[in-house]
């Protein structure tokens, strides 16, 4: 992904928050929206924000083109400090950095080509240059036939691609994206998601995804901070934080995006329909995991049988594992193991009649506290297979 | 009656002309300050554009005030400004000084209460693109919330076409004063009811008007 970037100068800081906090109202009852956050966003990459709703996220991003100014701290976009700047050269800052939103924000009283003119109209560009740039950006978003719909006419994906479209006009070096596919169904957040992939690797547009879904993360950020009550309380590169997620919150994060570790009630189905001894195989980037774990079946004369898995891509590295029914004589299967584990993490389930509860992949009821009532609503995931997956995570942690 | 009729007929079409003049200048003098008050009153509002508690404080309540005044006491109560704006405090002129007003102060709050359904989101989108306030107010408030405003405008057509009626009082002329004199007082009920026939067509012409725009400006 990387290679491709043609961002000049990829890596130097475009965002630096320094110790910045936003407080709303005054005395007792103010409430703290960012909390003393410092984080740096590198040239050319896509850097994540996740959070429930009201950990401060959307803040946090409106603190960077200052539609929020911050109570405390400094924020340096391209090395301009915003807390120190006048609210007239701040929309010059604004003008640069675009901005798409989860209700997307059109006007509804404009066009399709209107509303992408319309920040082109705000930088004063004549007339021609205009029509030549709304062209050129609505078949970069394959909306080139939808000039004169207007907004209304559009379907949600249509409308976010008018939205990445407007946000670009101006040629920005940063996107910040707030919670720009959580309107919309999977289908075209994948769509909508491609498209911010090509924005970042065509274009070498620094940008900010803010969202609650891991799995947006896991699909195109490069790095990520997880926020809970106004803080940072993670921050690091995506597979870092998918293989070790450290924090609570970002434990269940991690806990929404993967299911390919069998929940103990689907533990228990399994060893229903298979009595032997079970095994989980992690699949990791560089280790050929896959190739090893067959031949490695094959020379130590073991039967094995695929019965529960998954293997996706974080941050375009393959991450999942593999949990595998074994059938041979108990030596061959000891032997077999010790041979794995060489090469990759095992969790050894033990068998039906002797189920293992490998101390290291459970951890305590002594588990995080359920999300805050209130949050997303329809979280899909339950405190039990929550538990499960972040201690066979950080089982394979270590590594 | 019928020679009757041909003295009241070029006299109902000369206050028909009062009363036209007296409303379209009402309606551009105050519909135009009113958009400007509306305007301001929206964006002074806490947590919007230009928010200031100080000025929004003070236009809230000086249109809190001057509009549940019956605009039949506003006229007399305004007799000595209308004597310095207009010189007189009698006839047409000296009436739509106080009938604009009085417009303005109606227009700002069917404005302000327009603007409140669009939604932030879109004026936020604006200034996130570098936009200044006097450009999200022309480019972005006035033409999302168009078709309402312009719904806005021809409920007060109808609302200052009312107040209109008792310009007589003040020497204002028009239909109202019309009716009463030609109509009421001399028992001619038939002529009562050709003006209200009139003042009907006007606005009936004037709604069909105004929701045909309207729907022009939904872009449906």
């Amino acid at each position: 992904m990387s290679e491709s970037r043609v961002g000049a100068g990829a890596g130097t800081p475009v965002i630096e928050l320094r110790g910045v906090s936003k407080a709303f109202g005054e005395g007792d009852g103010a409430v703290r929206a960012v909390d003393d956050v410092s984080l740096t966003v590198r040239a050319g990459e896509i850097f994540g924000v996740i959070g429930y709703s009201g950990a401060g996220k959307s803040t946090l991003v409106r603190l960077v083109n200052a539609l929020e100014t911050a109570t405390a701290g400094q924020v340096l976009v391209e090395g301009a400090d915003l807390t120190a700047l006048p609210e007239r050269r701040l929309r010059g800052v604004r003008a640069r950095i675009g901005m798409i939103f989860q209700q997307f924000n059109l006007l509804t009283s404009r066009t399709v080509a209107g509303n992408v003119a319309y920040p082109l109209r705000v930088a004063r560009w004549p007339r021609e240059k205009r029509a030549a740039r709304v062209a050129e950006l609505l078949d970069f978003v394959g909306l080139a036939d939808k000039a004169k719909a207007y907004p209304r006419q559009l379907s949600g994906g249509q409308k976010q691609r008018v939205g990445i479209a407007r946000a670009l006009a101006t040629s920005p070096t940063i996107l910040l994206a707030d919670e720009a596919t959580s309107a919309l169904d999977p289908e075209t957040t994948r769509d909508v998601l491609g498209l911010l992939r090509r924005v970042n690797a065509e274009l070498g547009i620094t940008i900010v995804v803010i969202t609650h879904e891991m799995d947006v993360v896991r699909s195109i950020c490069d790095r990520v901070a997880v926020m809970e009550q106004g803080r940072v309380v993670e921050l690091g590169d995506v597979y870092d934080v998918f293989a070790a997620p450290q924090a609570d919150a970002a434990q269940r994060f991690v806990g929404t995006a993967l299911h390919d570790r069998p929940s103990p009630e689907a533990l228990a189905r399994l060893r229903e329909r298979h009595p032997g001894r079970l095994v989980t195989v992690g699949v990791r980037e560089g280790a050929s995991t896959g190739t090893d774990l067959f031949r490695l079946l094959r020379e130590h004369e073991v039967d094995g049988a695929v019965v529960y898995g998954g293997i996706s891509e974080v941050g375009d590295r393959p991450f999942g594992s593999l949990t595998v029914e074994l059938d041979a004589p108990d030596e061959r299967i000891a032997a077999f193991l010790a041979a794995l584990r060489e090469r990759a993490d095992v969790v050894d389930l033990g068998t039906a009649e002797r189920p293992l509860d490998d101390p290291r992949a459970w951890r305590p009821a002594a588990g995080p506290a359920a999300p805050e009532p209130g949050d997303e609503p329809g979280d899909p995931y339950g405190a039990a297979r929550d538990d499960v997956v972040r201690g066979n995570l950080r089982n394979f942690g270590g590594a | 009656m019928n020679r009757d009729w041909d003295t009241l007929w070029p006299l109902l079409v000369g206050a028909l002309g009062e009363t036209l003049q007296m409303v379209a200048i009402a309606m551009v003098a105050g519909g135009l300050s009113g958009l400007a008050l509306g305007l301001l009153l929206y964006c002074t509002r806490p947590g919007n554009l230009l928010a200031n508690r100080v000025v929004f404080g003070i236009l809230n309540a000086i249109v809190n005030i001057v509009r549940p005044i019956p605009f039949v006491i506003f006229v007399t109560l305004m007799g000595p400004v209308t004597l310095q704006v207009v010189g007189t405090t009698l006839g047409t002129e000296a009436f739509i000084f106080p009938l604009s007003v009085m417009m303005a102060f109606g227009t700002s709050r069917i404005v302000e209460q327009n603007l409140v359904g669009i939604d932030p989101g879109v004026v936020e989108a604006a200034r996130a693109m570098g936009a200044s306030p006097w450009r999200i107010i022309t480019t972005v408030l006035v033409p999302e919330a168009l078709a309402p405003l312009i719904l806005g405008y021809t409920f007060l057509f109808i609302a200052v076409l009312d107040m209109s009626a008792i310009g007589g009082i003040i020497g204002a002329g028009g239909l109202g004063d019309f009716a009463i004199r030609y109509g009421y007082q001399r028992y001619n009920w038939m002529v009562v009811l050709v003006t209200v026939a009139v003042i009907v067509v006007i606005v009936q012409v004037v709604q069909w008007l105004g929701n045909r725009l309207a729907r022009k400006a939904l872009h449906r």
